[in-house]
């Protein structure tokens, strides 16, 4: 059956439309504690699973292993360290960043789990897996209750 | 295939907004229905996941993310998704992974978060119309529902008021219902009286949106044995798609929902489901859709679903209860978790555990439908004693 | 139910709880936007609308005329066979009078969409609005015809037909 054949991608005229929502999300029952600690009182908790000695942060209500519900709360210290990162040149619209930035996945002794946050005070190729760095929090009044109440993390100096 | 048994359950109040997390909304349903029937995490073999579209929370990959707070952390795990028709299709989906003989134990859990999606979940149903042909004429989903309940009214002849009774008899029968939403002693005036949303459909006639979670354990008959003296078995299970081109299927009658239903009857050994069938729980997010449905289930001919209605034989206390639960326009319509709580309202029917909603005369085989993708999806389960 | 289960979890806020920050939330407005291309079939349909033409497309193993033109048959499972001009009138066979938009807003005066059964296609329907009549009077069963935007108006989309009226 004869179908008329565009040759040129230019001459193909797509359809534009938008999904008009926007997302409101809880932080949960956990979480709204989690945060409020950053806020409120400027510390990092987690949350311990007896069974399985696990400390869990950010911390959860429940353990994903053995399913307990978890409520033993502890403070962790804000020092923690690089368990990887990577240099980004892109933003989320793969348009090119003006300045890259550097992400890291940053761990803490004798924790499960860890904190994606932003690199700050040091140039990006000093960056090391494995190098020590400490929270830096947005001073209290500018805080609102957000993984952005913390402004990055740096390295430990000395 | 080996036989299959539903022997715990759990559920969420059904809320308008919950301030937990879709994680943790699935935890505590998922502890809540292992604690039910004395089973742990450790007992469990594999998980499946019903929610429907990932916009309603606004998490991609949402099953993923819901993972942790189904049970699935390394376990075999896998998520059905056919809209409104997954919750049903959840058990279905348990169902095969039991009978198959590769697991003995299967968590299915559903679990919709709705209240995420601003300013409307509805504003996420954008491409459920045809995004060429349809959604540039500025589409709400309600249309299509209005259009359905016109065609099947004008189809035989049946009046709004007539249908009204089932928004009335589902509140009241959710007054019950300990996790309800939208339980309550409404009249066919109130219902008249509503706010006109898309004519014919009016507010009292839609079912709510709503937050909340519902799990269900299923068991390989010998471990069932083990567990439990009051097993509920899976008799028959059903599913089916339709075109999706709406002006290619004529609205008055869910052809889809009788080729599922029929599928899950031939297996289950059911001849007359008028006879056989003492409960139904067929899926309501509008109150002319019982209707609709229970006639795809073959409950009863085309055009005299409302008959039963009238004369009382649907209610908790009739011939054959259609939504003894108080459905979703009692309880709620937490999409995906609302198909799995009519499941789940029959394991509590044919056990005797239903409490306030209990349907008298001790019921022994119940159906559950679900409906939803682009409106041509059915879903059927049989459970038996 | 069940003797076992005592209380039902599930923590129910208000829209109080959120607006008076009892709650903490956090907003996100993703990039929804897409482009989407039209395939062959929809690709001729849009571009005889442009035209001020309704096509359909014929499958002669089903003896069926499918709408909008589309170029497999989803019952047989086969390429379609011809391409069939349509009349530009029709029968409704739903309709409703809507207060509610997109995104659930509520309008103040009614739309009307209908599905109508397009003459020629032996009883397959299309989406579209009806207009310039009163709501309360249009009726299943009622004969209907194209209202076309001005040729040079047409962009080759569904909107090239402003709405259907009453014959």
């Amino acid at each position: 059956m004869p179908v008329d054949k565009v040759t040129q991608v230019g001459q193909t005229k797509p359809l534009h439309g938008e999904i008009p929502v926007y997302a409101q999300y809880t932080f949960g029952i956990a979480g709204e504690r989690f945060f409020r600690e950053i806020k409120d009182k400027g510390r990092l908790m987690g949350a311990r699973c007896a069974s399985c000695d696990l400390l869990y942060v950010p911390p959860r209500m429940y353990c994903e292993r053995c399913f307990g519900e978890l409520s033993q709360w502890l403070e962790v210290p804000s020092r923690g360290f690089v368990h990887t990162f990577t240099i980004s040149h892109v933003d989320l619209d793969g348009n090119r960043l003006r300045e890259p930035i550097v992400v890291a996945m940053v761990k803490f002794e004798g924790v499960y789990g860890g904190i994606v946050h932003r690199l700050g005070g040091i140039g990006r190729d000093e960056v090391r897996v494995g190098m020590p760095v400490e929270m830096v929090l947005k001073p209290k009044a500018k805080r609102i209750g957000s993984i952005l109440d913390i402004d990055f993390f740096r390295p430990v100096v000395g | 295939m080996r036989k299959v048994a539903v022997v715990g359950a759990g559920m969420t109040k059904f809320m308008r907004r919950a301030q937990e997390t879709g994680k943790e909304l699935a935890w505590e349903t998922a502890k809540l229905a292992l604690d039910s029937c004395d089973l742990t995490i450790k007992d469990v073999d594999c998980v499946v996941m019903g929610t429907a579209p990932d916009a309603f929370d606004m998490v991609h990959m949402k099953s993923e993310y819901l993972g942790d707070g189904a049970g699935a952390w390394r376990k075999p795990y896998v998520r059905g998704f056919l809209g409104g028709g997954t919750g049903v299709f959840t058990a279905c989906q348990a169902w095969y992974h039991v009978a198959s003989g590769m697991f003995d134990v299967c968590l299915a859990v559903t679990e919709e978060k709705m209240s995420s999606c601003l300013p409307h979940p509805q504003g996420a149903f954008v491409t459920c119309w045809d995004q060429f042909t349809e959604s540039p004429l500025g589409t709400s989903l309600l249309w299509f529902f209005a259009w359905e309940m016109n065609r099947y009214m004008n189809a035989h002849g049946i009046t709004q008021r007539e249908i009204a009774e089932v928004s009335v008899k589902n509140k009241k029968n959710a007054l019950h219902h300990p996790c309800a939403q939208l339980p309550g002693e409404i009249t066919v005036d109130d219902v008249m009286n509503s706010e006109i949303m898309a004519w014919p459909v009016k507010r009292l006639d839609v079912s709510p949106t709503s937050d909340g979670a519902v799990v269900l354990v299923f068991a390989s008959e010998d471990f069932a044995k083990r567990i439990t003296d009051k097993p509920v078995w899976v008799e028959g299970v059903g599913w089916c798609l339709d075109t999706m081109y709406i002006g290619q299927r004529d609205l008055y009658y869910p052809k889809y929902v009788e080729y599922a239903a029929r599928m899950a009857y031939d297996m289950a050994g059911i001849k007359d489901p008028r006879r056989e069938i003492d409960i139904a729980e067929p899926y309501d997010p509008f109150s002319y859709k019982e209707l609709h449905h229970a006639e795809g289930l073959l409950l009863c001919d085309k055009g005299e679903a409302v008959k039963l209605l009238l004369n009382g034989e649907t209610q908790r206390t009739g011939r054959q209860p259609w939504c003894p639960s108080g459905g979703a326009l009692g309880v709620g319509n937490a999409i995906a978790a609302t198909g799995l709580m009519k499941v789940a309202e029959l394991f509590w029917q044919l056990r005797g555990e239903a409490g306030g909603r209990q349907v008298p005369g001790k019921p022994r085989r119940g159906v559950a439908q679900a409906w939803g993708d682009e409106m041509q999806v059915g879903t059927v389960v049989v459970l038996g004693v | 139910m069940s003797e076992k289960i005592k209380a039902w979890p599930g923590t129910p806020l208000s829209e109080k709880d959120i607006r008076e920050k009892r709650i903490l939330v956090t907003e996100w407005q993703p990039n929804l936007k897409y482009a989407w291309d039209t395939g062959a079939g929809y690709g001729r349909y849009f571009a005889e609308l442009k035209k001020g033409k309704i096509v359909g497309t014929k499958c002669n193993k089903c003896r069926r005329i499918l709408l909008p033109a589309r170029v497999f048959c989803e019952w047989c499972f086969r390429t379609v066979d011809e391409w069939v001009y349509l009349k530009d009138t029709g029968t409704v066979n739903t309709f409703s009078v809507a207060y509610t938009g997109t995104a659930a807003e509520r309008l103040k005066e009614p739309r009307i969409p209908a599905l109508i059964e397009i003459d020629g296609s032996d009883g397959v329907a299309i989406m579209h609005l009806i207009s310039d009549v009163d709501p309360w009077k249009v009726k299943i069963g009622m004969r209907v015809k194209a209202v076309w935007k001005p040729k040079q108006k047409r962009e080759g989309a569904i909107t090239d037909i402003e709405y259907w009226k009453p014959i």
